[in-house]
């Protein structure tokens, strides 16, 4: 057991550390938000160029070929200054699907493309009617020659808006729940019959709802088997959820720290509020979720690219919901030690309540995943059931 | 980063497992998965048979029977021992006094004691607490006045644990009246044997008699048996209650008893069906586990980063094992709670198990209401919540 970072993984966390210690105070995030996608066009040729944007893809497909812990320590920097470019959606998701899912073929193209900062790409992979059940899907994907036709809506792609090239999930066979019959398809955003309603979401990002109709795209832009794609995934959703476990430690790391120096520095009754003991024990509960988080996002950083599927979902599934309960119990306190000021949209402590709030909300909240672990048998007592 | 043991560590766990396995005797071992109380003697045989084997006190030097092992290595004994389960080894003398004794104490006192606290041949208690000294330990009243080669004590201590069994007690005694609170306190080993000592057990209300009441009445105490210096004995007090703050999250024991809960879980019906089938009931435990798998974590990086620590400091993160182990304990004795449902009314005192009555009800229902009751002193003893919440608040976050 080794819970300590190599050497490049430290330089690796300097180096994103101080990119955003330069450049994204809440203040350059302000900015950042009006610009045109509502990020910054920028900062995302500064991570091209530290290497970010193609961190965990092949070095033979141009990538650097970093694992789970690299994205950990990317995503949870990210998480300190709340960034609004779209890593998650591009690197992570879309990403994820590539290297679990492409041909060498497909990700020579693609991957070179991620890497410069020339190409984003979002995952279509919910629909309106799927909450977090990731096989619920109804779009359609059928066969044309050499190549398919895609006719469904699919919802809540995270910057949907702002991708060259959509990966989506679709089913060519099977019923709507069922978890044979998916494909994955990679769909020009330009595509003749894709539609697309772009929106803000809650916490200062962007999404899009978005209609097929009568979508064609060649044979070459299916990845992975049309028929049997489920398995990459949910693969590539726990990936995820470790990304965002990691992303939510970097915010809850930063709302304690605001929190507690706010407590240091607000005056009332001729006191600091930091001296009275109630207001302490709430801080040092809000330290425990963090430790425990913190504790649960090296977890699934660990387990996510576990062999034993089983073993896999269920460690998952206990950090989300670890995460989604600290995102409560510790974002409440961070608002209410705040006071009135807690509460304005000026002050950053609320934009990263937000943040957190819809990270429990993405690829399943903490019900959903207390359900999920529960139902595969849990964490502990295989051996009790067999005593 | 690599969350799995290495291959050396592995090898070690097994050897552990199959050891405390085998070495367990099974009628202690049974009293445990029922979550009864293991009684002295049953701590005794166990320590001994650790003893035997050389892992009695794998924790401390070299020089007094340690082994050198790693953290890492001495978390999986600890995990392995409760996970057997098997009874901590003898607590107070392995953990509390013998590394005062080996840290502060002098030569004669080290080749005195620590041979006999590793093969069990004195039993320790801790007198620390008194009826006016709580948490605020060091407004401590009793007098410890020098009379040539000796100490004259008078004065009382209260919640010592399971004194009613020890021949030896270690107490924090006034020396100095006239010094600042924590300055006039010494350190000194009492034989409870001596005239005037006079200990009286108070049932919990569980019906345990785990503590007592212990009441020195002029007696004489030899200067020799002043641990370090005079009137430093809050440093040494300080260093007992910062020891062992790794083991005292008691991840394995939760462990094995949301193993026991799911095992009762497995056999018990509700409704015509069984209770782990039921999916409310499992999402409940599954809940329990998430914070437990957290809280395991939380102690692995502990572990792991002990070794980087310059000494005397401590892991912030350390500082939240004590409150969270405590929480996840109520946690899953309010499980048990659950699984056994109205054969928790009937109550059952020790002698009867001991005289061999039969059950009333499953015959695994009779301990679960008493640990549940038993388990609400786990937040106030060795600083309560409150205390360790206020500690944290000042030395962690500043405040
Ligand atoms: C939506 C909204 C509407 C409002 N409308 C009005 C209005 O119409 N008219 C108006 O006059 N005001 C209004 N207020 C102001 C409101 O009354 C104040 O926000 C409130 O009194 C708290 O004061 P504060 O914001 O300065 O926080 P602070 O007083 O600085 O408190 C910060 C934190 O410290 C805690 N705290 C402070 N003192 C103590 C103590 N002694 N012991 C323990 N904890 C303590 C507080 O509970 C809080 O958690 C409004 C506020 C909001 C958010
Ligand atoms: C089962 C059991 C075994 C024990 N074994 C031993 C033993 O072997 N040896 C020994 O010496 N002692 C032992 N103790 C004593 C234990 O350490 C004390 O009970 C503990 O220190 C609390 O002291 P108190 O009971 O006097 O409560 P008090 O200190 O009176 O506390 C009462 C309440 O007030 C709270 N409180 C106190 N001060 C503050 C503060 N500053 N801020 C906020 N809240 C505060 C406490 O948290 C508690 O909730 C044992 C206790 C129990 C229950």
């Amino acid at each position: 057991m080794d819970l300590d970072l190599s050497e490049e993984q430290r330089l690796l966390k300097n180096g994103v550390e101080r990119l955003m210690r330069e450049h994204y105070s809440f203040e350059d995030r302000r900015k950042y938000r009006t610009e045109k996608l509502g990020f910054s066009e920028a900062m995302w040729m500064r991570y091209a160029e530290l290497g970010l944007l193609g961190l965990p893809f092949a070095e033979v497909h141009g990538g650097l070929g970093a694992g789970a812990v690299e994205t950990m320590i990317v995503m949870e920097a990210f998480g300190k200054a709340l960034i609004l470019e779209p890593y998650f959606a591009t690197v992570v998701l879309a990403g994820g699907v590539l290297r679990h899912g492409a041909t060498e073929a497909q990700n020579s193209k693609l991957v070179p493309a991620i890497a410069e900062g020339r190409m984003k790409l979002a995952f279509a992979y919910a629909e309106p009617q799927s909450r977090y059940d990731l096989f619920d899907v109804e779009t359609e994907a059928k066969r044309d020659g050499e190549g398919w036709v895609l006719n469904g809506t699919k919802g809540l792609v995270l910057h949907g808006d702002a991708a060259d090239k959509i990966i989506v999930s679709a089913r060519t066979a099977g019923g709507a729940r069922e978890k044979v019959g998916i494909g994955l398809f990679l769909v020009d955003a330009n595509a003749p019959g894709l539609m697309r309603r772009a929106y803000p979401t809650q916490d200062g990002l962007r999404a899009a709802e978005i209609t097929l109709q009568n979508v064609r795209i060649g044979g070459a832009d299916v990845i992975g088997d049309p028929a049997g794609a489920f398995p990459i995934i949910s693969r590539v959703a726990d990936e995820a959820i470790a990304a965002l476990c990691a992303e939510a430690v970097g915010c809850f790391a930063e709302m304690h720290a605001i929190t507690v120096n706010y407590l240091k520095t607000r005056k009332q009754f001729g006191t600091t509020i930091g001296s009275f003991q109630v207001l302490q024990h709430r801080a040092v509960d809000m330290f425990v979720e963090l430790e425990q988080s913190c504790s649960m996002a090296t977890y699934a950083t660990m387990m996510a690219g576990e062999r034993d599927v089983t073993e896999r979902e269920r460690a998952l599934s206990a950090a989300k919901a670890q995460i989604g309960q600290s995102s409560k119990a510790l974002g409440r306190q961070a608002i209410q030690l705040h006071g009135g000021i807690g509460m304005t949209m000026e002050y950053s402590i609320g934009h990263y309540f937000k943040h957190v709030t819809m990270i429990d909300a993405s690829f399943g909240d903490t019900d959903h995943h207390l359900q999920r672990l529960a139902s595969l048998g849990g964490l502990f007592g295989d051996q009790a059931i067999q005593r | 980063m690599d969350l799995n043991f290495t291959a050396d560590e592995l090898a070690f766990r097994d050897e552990v497992r199959t050891f405390c396995r085998s070495a367990i005797p099974p009628d202690i071992r049974e009293k445990l998965i029922a979550g009864r109380h293991p009684s002295k003697d049953d701590k005794v045989r166990w320590t001994r048979i650790l003893a035997q084997k050389g892992w009695a006190v794998p924790h401390w030097p070299i020089e007094y029977g340690g082994k050198g092992w790693t953290p890492v290595q001495q978390y999986i004994f600890g995990e392995e021992v409760s996970q057997t389960p098997a009874p901590e080894p003898a607590g107070s003398g392995i953990n509390l006094v013998g590394p005062v004794i080996y840290t502060f104490g002098n030569e004669a006192q080290k080749k005195y004691f620590l041979p006999r606290i590793v093969n069990v041949d004195d039993w320790w208690c801790e007198g620390f607490s008194e009826p006016g000294a709580g948490s605020d330990l060091a407004s401590l009243k009793t007098r410890a006045v020098r009379n040539g080669d000796h100490y004259i004590v008078n004065g009382q201590k209260i919640w010592t644990s399971l004194a009613q069994y020890s021949n030896w007690i270690f107490c924090l005694v006034r020396t100095d009246p006239d010094a600042k609170k924590q300055r006039g306190i010494s350190f000194l080993l009492i034989d409870l044997k001596s005239p005037g000592v006079t200990v009286r057990p108070i049932q919990l209300f569980d019906g345990y008699p785990e503590v007592c009441e212990v009441f020195f009445d002029d007696v004489q105490v030899p200067v020799d048996n002043l641990v370090g210096e005079e009137n430093r004995g809050w440093d040494y007090a300080k260093f007992v209650l910062g020891n062992g703050r790794v083991t005292i999250a008691c991840v394995g024991l939760s462990k094995e008893r949301i193993r026991r809960i799911k095992e009762l879980a497995l056999r018990t019906r509700v409704g015509g069906e069984r209770l782990i089938d039921k999916a409310d009931f499992r999402k409940k435990i599954a809940a329990v586990e998430v914070q437990l798998k957290a809280l395991e974590m939380t102690q692995l990086r502990v572990v792991a980063n002990q070794s980087k620590l310059e000494k005397g400091t401590q892991d912030p993160a350390s500082s939240i094992l004590k409150i969270k182990g405590s929480e996840i304990q109520q946690a899953t004795a309010e499980l048990l709670m659950d699984v056994i449902g109205p054969y928790a009314l009937p109550y059952q005192s020790e002698e009867e198990f001991q005289r061999g009555e039969p059950a009333i009800g499953p015959d695994w229902a009779g301990p679960i209401a008493p640990a549940y009751f038993n388990g609400r002193k786990v937040p106030i003893y060795s600083g309560s919540d409150e205390i360790q919440k206020n500690i944290i608040a000042k030395v962690v976050l500043g405040l």
